[in-house]
């Protein structure tokens, strides 16, 4: 059901049009701030069962509650949020939309999420055979 | 700056957007789950998931359900149109981009600006704001000075 609610939130919001988001990042020409308000609603809606999740440790049908634990700031969270960005920016989609309009859209949406499939596994790869410079983690598995 | 009167919808926004957070607190709250795409869909990509129905079963379903929400609102109405500004090449570009960040920065849009933010984390704050920053300045260069959308 969440799946199908998280869908129809992004086609009533106007997000799966990759022009109305590039719109609202378009500040220096003609902006649209829908996807300023779709945030703003989508925050306003979660902050309180979000803050309500914080104190349990488990949820109401019995499986744990797993936030994230990380408060970490680093290389790879700035780096990966910057090229997600630019991504972002460049075609107009992120994850969710793109695979909402994967069915009923035409052939360049397949494209990206292809494309997004293999930009994915490529990061597994290379977590797995670090190349990072500076000698960062060392995995010994 | 000039606003796109004609393109802006407040209340489709407000409501859509209303529905996404929707969406994230009851997978909060019913299942103690982010609800983000990014995190969804590579944690499906990994092998390993799959020997363990707790683990893929509630990924699988919910992607499958956001790939039939725009079948089940094609039967009681039409879709909106959506206008992809960009060609073949720049898509690619693109996809790679925002599947190998979004692993890396361990999230997106829903993962670190909608449940990262509704959660009041400082890390989904920082994430959240450089990808609009680095969004907004490709977009700026990508349409006002190279003229390629």
């Amino acid at each position: 059901m969440s799946g199908l609610i998280f869908g129809f939130g992004l086609i009533v919001s106007g997000m799966t049009d990759p022009a109305k988001v590039q719109g609202f990042l378009d500040i220096f020409g003609s902006w649209d701030p829908s996807l300023g308000l779709v945030m703003a609603g989508a925050i306003l809606t979660g902050i309180f069962p979000f803050t309500w999740a914080k104190s349990r440790r488990s949820a109401l049908l019995g499986a744990p509650m797993q936030l994230p634990v990380s408060k970490t700031l680093d290389r790879n969270l700035i780096i990966g949020a910057s090229l997600f960005g630019i991504g972002w920016g460049m075609a107009g989609f992120c994850p969710g939309p793109a695979v909402t309009n994967l069915v009923a859209q035409d052939t360049e949406v397949s494209l990206f999420v292809i494309a997004m499939l293999t930009g994915m596994l490529l990061q597994q790869l290379c977590i797995k055979n670090p190349l990072s410079s500076r000698g960062k983690s060392r995995r010994n598995t | 700056m000039n606003i796109d009167w004609q393109s802006f919808d407040p209340w489709n926004a407000l409501v859509g957007g209303m529905l996404i957070g929707l969406t994230a607190a009851l997978m909060i709250v019913f299942l103690g789950r982010i609800a983000g795409i990014s995190g969804i869909i590579g944690r499906l990509l990994q092998s390993d998931i799959w020997g363990r129905p707790s683990e893929w079963s509630w990924r699988a379903v919910f992607i499958l359900g956001m790939l039939t929400a725009p079948l089940v609102w094609k039967m009681v109405g039409t879709l909106p149109v959506i206008h992809v500004t960009s060609n073949s090449v720049i898509i690619v570009i693109a996809g790679l981009l925002v599947g190998f960040g979004t692993r890396l920065g361990s999230g997106c849009t829903s993962g670190h600006g909608v449940c990262g933010l509704s959660r009041l984390s400082f890390r989904s704050l920082v994430a959240t704001i450089t990808f609009l920053l680095t969004g907004m300045l490709t977009v700026y260069v990508m349409r006002h000075i190279l003229r390629l959308t």
